[in-house]
């Protein structure tokens, strides 16, 4: 039996270190990485539509070949701000191979941890546009209709917007993984 | 390139549902509908690793500059394992807590409790061979929160783990054992099955406490395993 998770609270500590959010920077164990630049930002409403300013919010992708084990760490943190906004810098991952020799179109893991979330949120960005995403087995699984969701849109060059929305209409599609 | 082997999934009551009345702040946080089955891939099953080169250790939160923090010093240990028994080797543990009055040293916090200005309440540890991570403390103390007339939280540790795969992470607190707060708080209790619950509950331990110097608690902590598969057999 695993251990039981138990809500991050308002008073996590973890988010001590806002440089977690920049993949790319300098100090960091991606310095000197190739590929496309990007930004992943989006907004996180709840049910009610106010604003959730206090998340913490993780990411973890493969590098731009599609590996995970090729010495690129996809892995960052932030926190929402007053604009229940998270923003993170980091290169754009390759498609990923998929269970039975499928390919994944390229994605982010996205979780979620906050007061009120008794475990984390599990969920996916991926990339509108992007050929791979007609044939993607996990997108394949989601009604076409919430689709949308998790795919992110281009806001400006090299910026890509999910806006994430906890509860209620379109109600951001979380995975059981 | 062959499949990643698939975690197992928690049997039912041993996780916190998301959506718990008597938890509030999950009334307008908690998805309404049910979360789409994913199945395991390399992203799935493949985790950052964490070096104490690039993020080095801080394993004693009961100093700083040389000043003891006010409060009861503690020694917090235990093991990181999968279900399987496999421990978690060099894995980074991040853990957080209020101060010993009940307060966080964190902007959000504004309880009427006095800052211990010898005291931030966060530290960050890596496991041994043997999946083993201790680190020094002081007993946080009970803090009040709004959920509902006169709800204070029993006293609790913060922890954050990472496994061997993304979908091992893990954010879980750790309990005092004999805290009458327990028995009434609605996070707590919101998973269902008792045993699981009371694995939340650290226990005395006079194996790590250390004479003259500090109390010892001892916090195991297990992380998914492997699912089991009709093609394996149970080795005993
Ligand atoms: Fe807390």
């Amino acid at each position: 039996m695993s251990t039981a998770h138990q809500t991050a609270g308002p008073y996590w500590h973890l988010i001590d270190f806002p440089e977690w959010a920049d993949l790319l920077r300098e100090d960091g164990p991606n310095a000197g990485a190739t590929g496309e630049p990007v930004i992943i930002q989006g907004v996180i409403t709840d049910g009610d539509g106010a604003l959730v300013t206090d998340a913490m919010v993780e990411i973890w992708h493969a590098d731009p070949q599609g590996d995970y084990d090729a010495g690129f760490q996809g892995f960052g943190r932030c926190t929402t701000d007053a604009e229940g906004t998270f923003r993170f810098a980091t290169l754009k991952p390759g498609p990923v191979p998929g269970r039975g020799n499928t390919l994944q179109a390229p994605h982010i893991q996205i979780s979620i941890f906050a007061r009120g979330l008794l475990s984390h949120l599990t969920t996916r960005l991926y990339f509108a546009g992007e050929p791979l995403n007609e044939t993607d087995p996990l997108l394949a699984l989601i009604p076409a209709d919430r689709r949308s969701t998790i795919i992110a849109e281009p806001v400006s060059p090299g910026t890509w917007q999910l806006d994430i929305r906890l509860q209620g209409g379109a109600e951001t599609v979380f995975l059981d993984i | 390139m062959s499949d990643p082997i698939p975690y197992a999934r928690a049997l039912p009551g041993t996780q916190p549902p998301l959506d718990a009345p008597a938890y509030g702040s999950t009334h307008s946080r908690a998805p309404r509908q049910a979360p789409i089955r994913a199945p395991h891939t390399l992203t799935e099953a493949s985790s950052p690793r964490f070096s104490p080169q690039l993020l080095p250790g801080h394993a004693d939160m009961s100093v700083v500059d040389g000043q003891a923090a006010m409060g009861e010093r503690i020694i917090v240990a235990g093991r990181v394992l999968d279900e399987a028994g496999a421990p978690l080797r060099g894995s980074m543990v991040e853990v957080w807590q209020a101060n010993s009055a009940g307060r966080y040293h964190h902007a959000r916090d504004q309880h009427d409790a006095p800052l211990d200005p010898n005291f931030v309440g966060r530290a960050r540890v890596f496991t041994d061979e043997d999946g083993r991570y201790s680190f020094t403390t002081i007993r946080p103390g009970a803090y009040p929160w709004r959920n509902h007339a006169n709800a204070w939280r029993p006293v609790h540790i913060h922890f954050s783990l990472f496994g061997q795969g993304f979908a091992q992470r893990l954010i879980t607190q750790m309990y005092f054992p004999g805290d009458p707060l327990l028995a009434l708080d609605p996070i707590f209790l919101a998973t269902a099955d008792a045993e699981a619950r009371q694995r939340l509950v650290a226990q005395f331990d006079l194996e790590v406490t250390q004479p003259d110097y500090a109390l010892g608690y001892r916090f195991d902590i297990i992380l998914r395993g492997p699912a089991a598969t009709p093609f394996e057999e149970v080795h005993a």
